[in-house]
């Protein structure tokens, strides 16, 4: 028998290096990074101190960038070439923006997602918002003394699955390892369930700049499941100043983009100023000069923007109903979001539930810590067997039938990952072909919804109308990403599909930003790949030796071992050299050598949780 | 592919295949179940481990959903048993409930044109208390009589009573937005 290993308390047997990872919270109005450092989640600050980067990026005609705090202040001078709030923008067309009104920018309307025209060239918001993670990605590296290796980004829990693409893509763009694409009231969540050690049934209401989620969740020895979220993608703290600020403009007439913008920037400081005063008289000044005098007191405030508030309790009621619960269920309400310190907003949710909302964490800061305490675990930090996040997919799936239909394949509030299977047939006889369209959303009509990608899966062989099996298999992962399959089945045709996205961004689209971005373009894209690939072998052999150390000798026999071996080998081999594309296929032989040993562990994990039970079971025989 | 993976959604969970059921028992199972197989556990690890990590993950929710909705259950254990529940195609039903059936949905009908959600709350009401009653008499068909063709229409007419069930909660929600 072989003697235990004891370590001192708090240090775990085989001290491993600490991994560096981070919650970043990208928000509307502002930004902000967490990590957990000697076990507490706290915020990065920048170089003059400062929690929060306000998500604001300004280009130059010579291609300089400048995010945050200095661009927001000068955002006056130069409003087109001056983007705030692209948060908005994600995964969104020209049509989906005309909401928000007249804007300063030069607007493309690029297939899927808008692009915008500035001095430094055509941006789409995938690019725009990489640059606040670009940022957001220094601080962190500099603040903890290391390169990160990965993040976990947060989400509005009501982003589509264009939204969260989108997301995602914009951090691979900044060379950012995602971990894992959070819901942001989940991450919320994580942070006041730990914090107040709570159990029960919360509901979270997160109010932020310009997204709006509600999300019942049910916590309870460490498991946050959450039951049922909605929300609005387009309501939020900007709405608020916009009603403030057209009051405003109404009455002073026509404007142009930059006393539009000056007097939007004047909107804000007075909302926030309502916070804690009754009555607010300012000045803006415009840009020939003149000064105008503005006036606003909180009951005037208050009237101007109930519906908005009126508009967030929508969504609140369906997610109980979707939840099966009623307010007298619900045993604590947690705000977040800058936008909750209103407070008639604090009111207004504090009235519809029956009980004073919880706001004892910074509402700003709240999704990063909780954000933070998830990296911390999927980095392999902590084992985090104490916590389970079970989260849900805000909308229903589905794809275009006959008539401009749709059929539902995966309905909203699916626990995920979650996968269903959906059968179609062919509608003429010798039908060879089939084209797909995948929708996201709750209406019954395709036009209604939005479109996420359409497909065609050909080579089906010719068979009389009806007869033909199509079985469509949609699969949800963790981040909340759906992927689609299709096969004929009665043949056994197993037709390859691709997938094309209608909206976001292709690969190639991705790699031609990444040379963008560079000035020796393909020197340093190869360099980029490079040290990549690097970074994945050395994760992936990582995580295969101590997979092997701790069931090698029980699962495999001796050649699967040595198999296994030699694959690492391999990549041990080719890890030193320059060319990228060896060590891909070095780390894809030596993934492919575990996978039966990876189902086998997986196997044995699931043999030994259930064990328990199944003597528990036979006890009570 | 390996032997767990071919358990049915009970045995998944180390339980009975039965209609009644113990929801402490099969929770408990689930949470031990995904604590050990969530991707959230293989984030750190290989390729491979995060595939069959997401499929575990997947099998754990779908089993779970099944077992915990009494009407997907029981559709379960009658596919256990080799039993169709024909809930697309089989429209035939005993007279008395397709009168109710009429009646019902003549009262959506009406209370959705008036817009009137005190009606539709009504009627939401009657439908979870038919609904209570339905089940009853599955657990009764199911396990105490063993009558599976009587189990399958007691599943399409409960079936039939969940889409009224969603239309109305659609009319709500269509008022209040």
């Amino acid at each position: 028998m072989a003697l235990l290993q004891i370590a001192e308390p708090g240090e775990s047997t085989a001290p491993h290096q600490h991994r560096l990872a981070v919650g970043i919270d990208l928000g509307t109005t502002n930004s902000l990074v967490a990590a957990v450092r000697s076990g507490v989640a706290e915020v990065l600050l920048d170089h003059d101190r400062q929690p929060l980067l306000p998500s604001v990026v300004r280009y130059f005609p010579d291609g300089q960038v400048v995010v945050g705090r200095a661009a927001r202040l000068n955002q006056a001078e130069d409003p087109k070439n001056t983007i705030v709030s692209i948060k908005r923008f994600m995964g969104r067309g020209v049509a989906d923006i005309a909401k928000y009104g007249a804007l300063p920018y030069e607007l493309d309307d690029a297939p899927g997602m808008v692009r915008l025209r500035t001095s430094a060239g055509v941006k789409s918001p995938v690019e725009i918002s990489a640059e606040i993670l670009k940022v957001l990605r220094a601080q962190a590296e500099e603040a903890m003394g290391g390169e990160l290796v990965g993040a976990v980004v947060t989400v509005p829990a009501y982003f589509d699955d264009a939204q969260r693409q989108a997301t995602k893509d914009a951090a691979r763009l900044a060379g950012i390892n995602v971990l894992r694409l959070l819901n942001e009231p989940t991450a919320a969540a994580i942070a006041y369930g730990l914090d107040n050690r709570s159990e029960g049934t919360f509901a979270v209401f997160d109010l932020g700049g310009g997204t709006f989620d509600i999300s019942i969740l049910k916590l309870s020895r460490g498991v946050f499941e959450v039951l049922a979220t909605n929300g609005d993608s387009s309501l939020g703290g900007d709405d608020f100043d916009q009603a403030i600020a057209s009051q405003w403009r109404s009455r002073l007439g026509l404007l142009d983009a930059r006393d539009t913008r000056r007097v939007l920037m004047k909107a804000r400081e007075v909302k926030e100023r309502l916070t804690l005063e009754d009555a607010v008289d300012g000045e803006v000044d415009l840009s020939l000069g003149q000064k105008v005098r503005v006036h606003l007191s909180r009951s005037e405030f208050h009237a101007l923007t109930e519906a908005l508030v009126q508009k967030s309790l929508a969504p609140v009621r369906k997610a109980l109903r979707d939840a099966r619960l009623t307010v007298g269920d619900i045993d604590g309400v947690v705000m977040v979001g800058g936008a909750t310190r209103m407070p008639h907003v604090q009111k207004a949710v504090g009235d519809f539930f029956g009980k004073t909302p919880l706001n004892n964490l910074d509402p700003d800061k709240v999704v990063a810590l909780g954000a933070a305490i998830q990296a911390n675990i999927l980095a392999g930090n902590r084992t985090g067997e104490d916590m389970l996040l079970l989260d849900v997919i805000p909308l229903s799936l589905g794809l275009e039938t006959m008539g401009g239909l749709v059929e539902k394949v995966i309905p909203r509030n699916a626990t995920i990952p979650v996968a269903r299977a959906q059968e179609f047939t062919t509608f003429k006889d010798g039908q060879t072909a089939m084209a797909l369209h995948v929708v996201q959303g709750e209406r019954e009509l395709v036009s209604d919804c939005r479109s996420l990608a359409r497909f065609e899966l050909r080579g089906i062989p010719p068979m009389v109308a009806g007869a033909a099996r199509i079985r469509v298999t949609f699969q949800v992962d963790a981040d909340g990403l759906l992927s689609v399959s299709a096969r004929e089945t009665t043949s056994g045709v197993e037709a390859n599909i691709a997938v094309k996205p209608s909206y976001g961004l292709g690969d190639e689209e991705i790699a031609n930003m990444l040379k963008a971005g560079f000035q020796h373009a393909e020197q340093d894209v190869a360099q980029r790949a490079l040290a990549e690939q690097r970074v994945e072998a050395a994760r992936l052999v990582e995580a295969v030796e101590a997979a092997l150390k701790a069931d090698g000798a029980t699962l495999l026999s001796t050649q699967e071992q040595a198999d296994i071996r030699s694959a690492i080998a391999k990549v041990h081999n080719v890890v030193a050299g320059t060319e990228h594309r060896a060590i891909k296929e070095a780390i894809d032989g030596l993934s492919r050598t575990t996978e039966n040993f990876a189902a086998r562990r997986m196997d044995k994990n699931v043999s030994a949780a259930l064990t328990g039970k199944t003597l528990e079971e036979i006890e009570s025989k | 592919m390996n032997a767990d993976f071919n358990k049915n959604h009970f045995e998944l969970f180390g339980l009975k295949p039965s209609f009644r059921i113990d929801a402490a028992r099969l929770e408990a199972g689930y949470r031990e179940l995904q604590s050990a197989v969530h991707p959230d556990r293989y984030a750190a690890g290989s390729d491979a481990e995060k595939r069959v990590s997401m499929q575990w993950a997947t099998r754990a929710n779908e089993a779970y959903r099944t077992l915990k909705q009494p009407v997907a259950r029981a559709r379960y254990l009658l596919s256990l048993e080799g039993v169709d529940t024909q809930e697309e195609t089989n429209t035939a039903m005993p007279a008395d409930f397709l009168m109710l059936q009429m009646e019902w949905r003549e009262a959506a009908q009406d209370a959705r044109q008036a817009k009137d959600a005190a009606a539709l709350d009504k009627l939401s009401g009657t439908l979870r208390f038919e609904e209570q009653a339905l089940l009853a008499s599955l657990e009764n068909a199911l396990e105490d009589r063993r009558d599976l063709p009587q189990a399958a229409l007691i599943v399409r007419k409960l079936r039939f009573l969940a889409k009224l069930g969603e239309e109305i909660g659609d009319a709500l929600e269509a008022l209040e937005s």
